[in-house]
């Protein structure tokens, strides 16, 4: 029943969509309020039906429907409740349900908060946004059917994805997404900006919520990815360069380089052209990466399956650029900028400066991920492309970044006086000096460990001199300092929250050198008993155990880890044995600290428990990524924060 | 930018899209090399286990020679067990497997030796120079090289047993 059910109001939703796509779009070149009004209950109408759908899905998960083949595929009655709820978007037909149904939601959203705020560019954002909506149920309909009958309904399923069963599944995909689909609002309002002819900053304005939100959720799910394949995965990395990995990472390199250059445009009325470009270019990256991860075309730990799904996702892509370009290039002349760079040492030059390493990096990672291809095409030469190639091209822009950071939000805008310079940056660059005659000393030796680590430490004093001056002005005029520092950030909430924001990459990147640049690991066979020592860890094997769990066998060894002070730390890494897999996975086990984690991968063993072979990692310095990723949340709160008391001037 | 050059910017993402598009068809994984029919180049490395490597000792044999890296995942990682295999099945009748190891760090390529508990002989190119001397783009790219010394096929991608075994009782 559940199949037909779904697939049947599926259908009605795709019917509906393009209704109102059409309608929106009828409505707003006509001016027949009517017709819009008819498109917006036809949005509110997908979104009830999506909605009913993916509840409809979960159902079935939790009830075992084995009659409805996807629930088959990805699950079997040894499931844990949790997995069965998160199995709903574990594999490629339910993860275009979430897709689907989150931008239902966006879709819902702008209907309410700008129906009336952006009269004449809301028909427009209304019809692509729906048509977007249309092109992904067409997906659920056609080449990626969720709800489809199996018969005879077996008794068990196949079960879900092992790697899957994590609680990262639930956030990760999730903010991943909420990122992805995001990206569909700012772009269309661009697009309503370029067929009304209102390039204007009207939609700039308007969206400089929305993409901050994107942009927001994008990097929580990189982040989460991460984590996940740092605590799952057990290679005991975060990040691999993997073709997926770099799909979700190209649009969060052009939305980053977007959310600065609107500032430009905010200020000084530039770069028009170029913002609309940059945020075509994010959204067509989203379903690039789309279309990578679920067409099968370049080999990844993570693609899915194969099908016809990737030609869908091509053409469509193919579409969307070729409608904006083509939209860009009758604008042309409208979209000439009124403002001009002044100098050099400005701050535009140091946020367009920021915008040329930013997609020089989406290049690099670009020509990277589809070089195999391009190979394959050219010569006929299948090849894999590493992380040196990625590291080495890459570190030096990220470098680069680092150092325009620090720089863009003090420099004065139009042209930066000597004054200026010496009264923002003496104190960060003496501090930056010191810091890295200090790195030296300690022996730091890596070269690069020592820029990024410099160019922190110069960054966050550039902040800190930036606050410390602001609340000084402030405790002038009568305040008490935690009024005043506590109005500061309210008042200024923007530009404070942009700091916050600065602060957690710089915190992301102080874990990611060190971890680059420090982490120990060694793999050793021991016997029962015996003990193997790294980087002041002692590490003994106490035993294995074998023990049966709902949907698996588990092998658990138990290693006692002592290094000198404390308690010694029992860590019991395992390996876990599915039947619908032909290789065990492993299943890691760790203690995070502040300054190192200890990391425990089990390998192979003896069967009578008499010998193991383990990978023992010492990381260090991993766990300041993930708390980067939480000083990155609060300050994204913060930039979101309603606006107080601001008179229409942008403070960047 | 003239009235007609700016709709040569939709144009632009037509060579994209077609290079997207193609990723559709097959994958070839045999492809012609200049090299084939050639005196395979002379080398001399030091290996893993510190004893010399020098191709010219292996006259007289046929050697599948495997360019690999640690950080080549997932095709040399799928690669290890089959040369592995191959090599335990084959010494026997004169056949020789050398690994050579490229643009990688000697833990990273230790680690991955022993992981798949590789029993053939493997050196690191540390200076690049016979990846160079043999024309290789990426890893993995497999040569054999018959009896004669001259290089009979080029192989690019990870192997399979099938492809190493035809490869083999071809030459032996």
């Amino acid at each position: 029943m559940i199949a037909e059910v779904g697939a049947g109001a599926l259908a009605v939703a795709l019917a509906l969509a393009v209704y109102g796509s059409a309608a929106a779009a009828v409505g707003g070149r006509t001016g027949r309020a009517a017709l819009v009004e008819s498109a917006q209950h036809a949005a509110l109408g997908v979104f009830a039906i999506v909605t009913s759908c993916l509840l409809l899905l979960a159902w079935a998960f939790l009830s075992f429907d084995f009659s409805v083949r996807y629930v088959a595929n990805n699950t079997n009655l040894g499931t844990p409740f949790y997995y069965r709820l998160t199995a709903v978007w574990g594999a490629l037909e339910g993860s275009i349900v979430l897709w689907a149904w989150m931008l239902s939601l966006y879709t819902l959203i702008v209907v309410v908060r700008h129906r009336t705020s952006a009269r004449d560019l809301y028909p427009w954002v209304l019809a692509v946004m729906l048509g977007v909506l249309a092109f992904f149920l067409l997906v659920m309909t056609v080449p990626a059917p969720v709800f489809q009958r199996l018969t005879p309904v077996p008794a068990d399923g196949r079960g879900l994805n092992p790697l899957l069963e994590d609680s990262g599944m639930i956030t990760h995909p999730v903010a991943l997404y909420l990122g992805f689909t995001g990206f569909t609002v700012p772009f269309a309002f661009a697009i309503a900006a370029l067929v009304t002819g209102r390039v204007g900053d009207a939609w700039i304005t308007t969206t400089r919520r929305w993409t901050i939100t994107a942009w927001y959720f994008l990097s929580l799910g990189l982040l989460i990815g991460g984590w996940w394949s740092y605590h799952v995965l057990g290679w005991g990395g975060y990040w691999a360069w993997d073709p997926v990995e770099n799909a979700a990472f190209m649009p969060w390199l052009t939305g980053t380089a977007f959310l600065h250059s609107v500032m430009i445009q905010e200020r000084r009325r530039m770069l028009r052209l170029w913002n609309l470009a940059l945020v075509i270019m994010t959204f067509s990256l989203t379903l690039f990466g789309t279309f990578l991860t679920r067409s099968g075309v370049i080999a990844s730990v993570h693609a899915f399956t194969q099908g016809s799904i990737g030609v869908f996702f091509l053409s469509f892509l193919g579409l969307v650029l070729v409608v904006a370009l083509v939209l860009l290039a009758w604008r042309w002349e409208a979209l000439g900028a009124q403002g001009e760079l002044d100098s050099v040492v400005s701050r535009e030059s140091a946020f367009l400066l920021n915008n040329v390493l930013l997609l020089a990096a989406t290049f690099t990672v670009f020509f990277g991920t589809v070089f195999p291809l391009l190979s394959e095409a050219m010569r006929g030469v299948k090849v894999s492309v590493g992380a040196p190639f990625f590291n080495q091209v890459n570190v030096p822009l990220f470098l680069g970044l680092l150092f325009l950071m620090g720089i863009g939000p003090l420099i004065a805008w139009r042209r930066a006086s000597l004054d200026n310079l010496k009264r923002n940056f003496l104190w960060p660059i003496a501090v930056g000096i010191a810091a890295a005659a200090v790195f030296r000393l300690v022996g730091v030796r890596s070269m690069i460990a020592v820029l990024s680590l410099t160019l922190t430490v110069f960054v966050a004093s550039t902040i800190t001199v930036d606050l410390v001056r602001a609340t000084r002005a402030r405790l002038r005029t009568g305040e008490r300092l935690p009024g005043a520092l506590g109005g500061l950030l309210l008042r200024h909430n923007r530009r404070y929250g942009g700091f916050a924001v600065h602060l957690g990459i710089l915190v992301v990147a102080i874990g990611v050198t060190g971890s680059q640049a420090w982490s120990v690991q060694t793999e050793t066979t021991l016997r029962r008993g015996e003990s193997t020592a790294l980087a002041g860890y002692r590490v003994r094997f106490d035993g294995l155990a074998a023990s049966e769990e709902s949907n698996h066998v588990k092998v658990t060894g138990t290693f006692t880890v002592a290094n000198g002070h404390g308690a010694p730390a029992v860590l019991q890494p395992a390996k876990k044995f599915y039947p619908q897999e032909q290789s065990p996975i492993a299943y890691v086990d760790y203690r995070l600290g502040l300054r190192e984690d200890v990391y425990l991968v089990l390998g192979d063993f003896a069967r009578d428990g008499s010998q193991a072979t383990i990978r023992l990692q010492v990381n260090r310095l991993v766990s300041w990524i993930w708390i980067g990723g939480i000083i990155l949340t609060l300050g994204t709160l913060l930039a979101l924060a309603p606006e107080r008391q601001r008179a229409g001037a942008a403070v960047a | 930018m003239t009235r007609a050059m700016r709709w040569l910017v939709p144009l632009s993402v037509v060579p994209v899209l077609a290079l997207l598009a193609y990723g559709f068809t097959t994958n070839p994984r045999d492809i012609p090399s200049p090299l084939v029919g050639r005196p395979a180049a002379p080398f001399t490395l030091t290996g893993f286990d510190g004893g010399p490597v020098a191709l010219a000792a292996l006259r007289g044999k046929v050697v599948v020679l495997n360019f690999w890296a640690s950080w080549c995942n997932p095709s040399c990682y799928d690669e290890a067990p089959v040369l592995e295999r191959a090599w335990r099945t084959y010494r026997e009748r004169g056949v020789v497997v050398v690994g050579v190891d490229m643009q990688d760090t000697p833990e990273a390529a230790r680690a991955f030796i022993q992981r798949f508990g590789l029993t053939f002989v493997n050196a690191p190119d540390s200076q690049g120079k016979v990846a160079v001397e043999y024309g290789v783009y990426g890893v993995p790219e497999t040569f054999f090289v018959a009896r004669d010394g001259t290089i009979r096929a080029k192989h690019v991608g990870a192997l399979t047993d099938s492809v190493i075994r035809a490869r083999l009782e071809q030459l032996l």
